[in-house]
């Protein structure tokens, strides 16, 4: 392989980490809510895009440096997360089809939240003002890396460990796997299982609204639809990681990065790329519906 | 022989929950299937009623071998089953469950109804009356328009056995058809079983009241970690040394 | 009367709508009856409009016979699909039907026959209202009847509970086929339908948003009876225009009331708004065999 098409290789290889590892910490969020609940959080994705639209605010509205913006974004983000699980599934949980209703209230969610957006914001493509920080850039070669990029890949994967940790680790994180497991057992054992559930939809709102950040970051655009292309791609990540698995997410969202940065290489295009994606989407779900790392059964009641 | 056992095997990823399974049920007749819980009685009934596929042996019904077969085309053969933890149509009323259970009836075609033909109006009106029937077999005609999920518990199982009756059955699988029943209902039972037998039905029962099953059955099996422990008359199984051991602790 | 001519010019065009959403409303119905919460036929109808389009603007086929082929060429791809879909449960199988949505319009985006992102333009303006609400009118009466019938007793089974239908010998591998197949017809038929209406079809009506709405007619309108999917469609269809007599416009006010009221609908009257008229649901239940219904 000549040296050239060895560094473009390199390169796509770079970019495909960097987007995977947005697209990971987006998954994560939403598998989250499914491994404890059952339930598909279809406003996950417009809590993405207030989570970004909400520290550019914060940034150009209110004058914030990024480095008080962004917790205070994901603050915002996980507070949304806790009113979605209030108004709109928290009330539903006692229905014998709690898991269409609490979908479709998911979606219901997702479109107010979506025209808020729209009303707040503007419909327009929206940036981060210039100079918000500083992004060095490195060159090893032909190959370009951007201190943004390192710091984008650091923060999610420093995000999802911590999550990992936060779950296998302590009490709360134990008790958030009990109730995945069977809520009426763990109701049983006594623990707060409302309580946990919220907290759920806290951390996973949370997450969610950072990916946002990091996307609007990355891609140096912002725009009320933002989350519709990810919406999409974060429910293929799922899958193919495995519905209910947190290193499925991650996994599998930077395998679906990689796979997508390199199908626009080897294509040369950009149009088959979803279709290409979709299709072993479809092709997984067929054979096994679980994921490649997910739970093979349902959580009992 | 009417429906014979010919060493059924199943396990469950590593767990052997029924290993080489033989006797035979005679036309007829009630059988009863008896065991300690986890004894595969119910596993049993699903490889019957084509819902779980046994890993080795035969099932033969009326000479016919059925254990590779899928569930729809076996209930088309005459079989039909009640539920342990009962599958009725919650949404639906009783009379609704029972027409449902009609299925392989032949009728209720779509093109003369799409035509309003009286053909089609004279077959719906049938198929009411047949539903009413099995009703009143089961002793729950009153409760015709009621919710199936509104009913009492006892009558739930028996619209399950409605339902059943409304495939006109050669054989009938019962799981637990009278739990949580009051004697008056269990006494109603006991009757409705013996006149179906009286019409050619073949009954294979599972049920933990050992009184009702000694009454009634003419024969039975008693399994006991998924293995036959043996087959006879009630006062054959009733003195086995084995069995007795089974149940050490067990009330009827 | 005059009045009338008059309505109908001002309004000519949205009751259009409302008749083509009511049938891709109706189409989804039939899927849900089985109990199979398929998101494809969004994309069923694209392929019913982009077939149809093409044959009547490259090949000069009569109106009738292109809608018929549109129609029937969504049928065969269900059939296709539909056999190893159809052993998905729940929300798997919805997220497969989104999938093959996706891949549906993303080819429909790169291919140069259907026109590319610009989409197919041009096309004959064939359909009048009687058109449409001729095939609404029909394929209500048949879903209706099919209600009472075997078919619609074994679609009502397999909704309650897949498995006591098996074994009362419902085989029901065949009839969630044919709900998944019948349901693609229905809204091939609509997508040709509508193809013939504006000269034009671009990708992006048939893609995410336009499967998720199609679900929102038959949560809103009501999943009891098949006047439900037709009341959502209609009610969800008109409320922009009433908007705007109110002075609210497009925009983020407009979508947002379509999120609170499917929200409202959800949390307080689960069954839909049909189920207020719940005489009138009663009344069609029993003339239709009652059991034959849309919830999931």
């Amino acid at each position: 392989m000549k040296h050239g098409s060895m560094a473009v290789l390199l390169q796509q290889l770079i970019n495909g980490l960097f987007i995977g590892s947005v697209y990971g910490l987006f998954a994560v969020g939403y598998t989250l809510v499914f491994g404890v609940l059952d339930i598909l959080n279809l406003a996950h994705a417009a809590i993405f895009t207030l989570g970004a639209l909400t520290a550019l605010w914060l940034t150009t509205g209110a004058g914030l440096s990024i480095w008080l913006a962004f917790p205070l974004a994901a603050l915002f983000s996980g507070a949304l997360g806790l009113v979605l699980d209030r108004v709109a599934f928290a009330p539903l949980r006692r229905r014998a089809d709690s898991n269409l209703s609490g979908l479709i209230s998911s979606i219901a969610m997702a479109i107010i939240f979506e025209s808020a957006a729209l009303g707040i914001f503007g419909a327009r493509t929206v940036r981060f003002p210039e100079g918000i920080f500083l992004n060095r850039v490195w060159r090893f070669g032909s190959v370009t890396v951007t201190s943004l990029q390192v710091e984008i890949v650091l923060t999610a994967l420093a995000l999802m460990l911590a999550l990992t940790a936060f779950l296998k680790r302590t009490r709360t994180g134990k008790a958030i796997r009990a109730v995945a497991e069977s809520e009426r057992t763990a109701r049983l054992l006594g623990i707060n299982v409302d309580g946990v559930i919220a907290l759920t939809f806290i951390v996973s709102s949370a997450l969610g609204g950072v990916a946002g950040i990091l996307y609007g970051l990355y891609f140096d655009a912002l725009a009320p639809d933002m989350g519709r292309s990810i919406e999409l791609k974060g429910l293929a990540v799922i899958i193919l990681g495995g519905m209910g698995s947190i290193p499925g997410a991650i996994l599998g969202g930077i395998a679906f990065g990689l796979s997508e940065v390199l199908t626009v290489a080897i294509t040369g295009t950009s149009n088959l790329r979803d279709a290409v994606a979709f299709t072993v989407l479809f092709v997984i779900l067929v054979l096994k519906p679980s994921g490649l790392l997910g739970r093979g059964r349902v959580r009992e009641a | 022989m009417f429906l014979r056992f010919d060493e059924i095997s199943r396990s469950f990823g590593g767990l052997s929950a029924l290993s080489k399974v033989s006797f035979c049920v005679e036309a007829g007749t009630i059988h009863g299937l008896i065991g300690p819980n986890g004894s595969g009685k119910t596993t049993l009934i699903n490889v019957v009623s084509g819902l779980t596929r046994p890993d080795s042996g035969r099932l033969l019904l009326d000479g016919r071998a059925i254990h590779r077969l899928p569930a729809y085309r076996i209930a088309a053969l005459g079989v039909a089953r009640t539920f342990q933890n009962i599958r009725l149509f919650s949404s639906m009323t009783c009379l609704e469950n029972v027409i449902a259970g009609q299925h392989l009836r032949a009728g209720l075609a779509i093109f003369p109804r799409l035509l309003c033909l009286r053909s089609a109006a004279l077959e719906e009106r049938q198929s009411w009356a047949d539903a009413m029937g099995c009703l009143s077999r089961a002793g729950i005609e009153n409760r015709a328009k009621v919710c199936a999920g509104s009913l009492s518990y006892g009558e739930r199982r028996r619209l399950e056995i409605a339902r059943a009756l409304a495939l006109n059955p050669r054989l009938l699988l019962l799981d637990e058809p009278i739990a949580g029943m009051r004697q008056r209902e269990i006494a109603e039972m006991e009757s409705l079983f013996r006149s179906l037998v009286e019409t050619g039905v073949t009954i294979l029962l599972i049920e933990h009241n050992m009184p009702f099953i000694m009454r009634l059955c003419s024969m039975i099996t008693v399994l006991h970690f998924g293995q036959t422990l043996t087959t006879g008359t009630p006062q054959e199984v009733a003195g086995h040394p084995e069995v007795i051991e089974a149940y050490l602790g067990v009330q009827g | 009367m005059e009045s009338f001519s008059q309505f109908f010019a001002v309004y000519g065009s949205l009751v259009n709508f409302i008749g083509i959403n009511a049938l891709l409303a109706l189409s989804l119905y039939v899927t849900l009856s089985a109990g199979q919460l398929s998101l494809g036929n969004a994309a069923f109808a694209g392929i019913g409009a982009y077939a149809s389009g093409i044959l009547t603007m490259r090949f000069n086929v009569p109106y009738t016979i292109s809608i018929a082929a549109g129609a029937c060429l969504s049928a065969m791809i269900a059939l296709l699909i539909g056999m190893p879909v159809l052993r998905i449960r729940g929300i798997f199988l919805a997220m497969a039907t989104l999938a093959f949505g996706e891949v549906v319009r993303i080819a429909a985006v790169n291919m140069d026959i259907t026109g590319g992102a610009q989409g197919l333009v041009g096309i004959p303006c064939k359909t009048t209202t009687y058109t449409i609400y001729g095939v609404l009118a029909a394929t209500t009466y048949f879903l209706a009847r099919l209600g009472g019938s075997k078919i619609g007793w074994s679609l009502a089974s397999i909704r309650e509970d897949e498995t006591a239908a098996m074994v009362m010998g419902i085989n029901t591998t065949y009839y969630k086929t044919l709900a998944f197949v019948l349901g693609a017809f229905i809204a091939g038929i609509a997508g040709a339908i509508y193809a013939h209406l504006n000269f034009i079809v671009t990708p992006g009506e048939f893609g995410f948003s336009a499967a998720v709405q199609l679900l929102i007619y038959n949560i809103v309108g009501g999943r009891q009876s098949i006047y439900g999917p037709i009341l959502g469609a209609f009610i969800l269809t008109a409320l922009p225009e009433a908007l705007r007599g109110v002075g609210v416009t497009a925009g983020p006010l407009r979508l947002g009331v379509n999120g609170v009221i499917l929200l409202l609908v959800i949390l307080y009257l689960p069954n839909g708004l049909i189920s207020f008229f719940s005489k009138v649901s009663a009344w069609t239940g029993r003339r239709s065999g009652g059991a034959f219904r849309g919830e999931v």
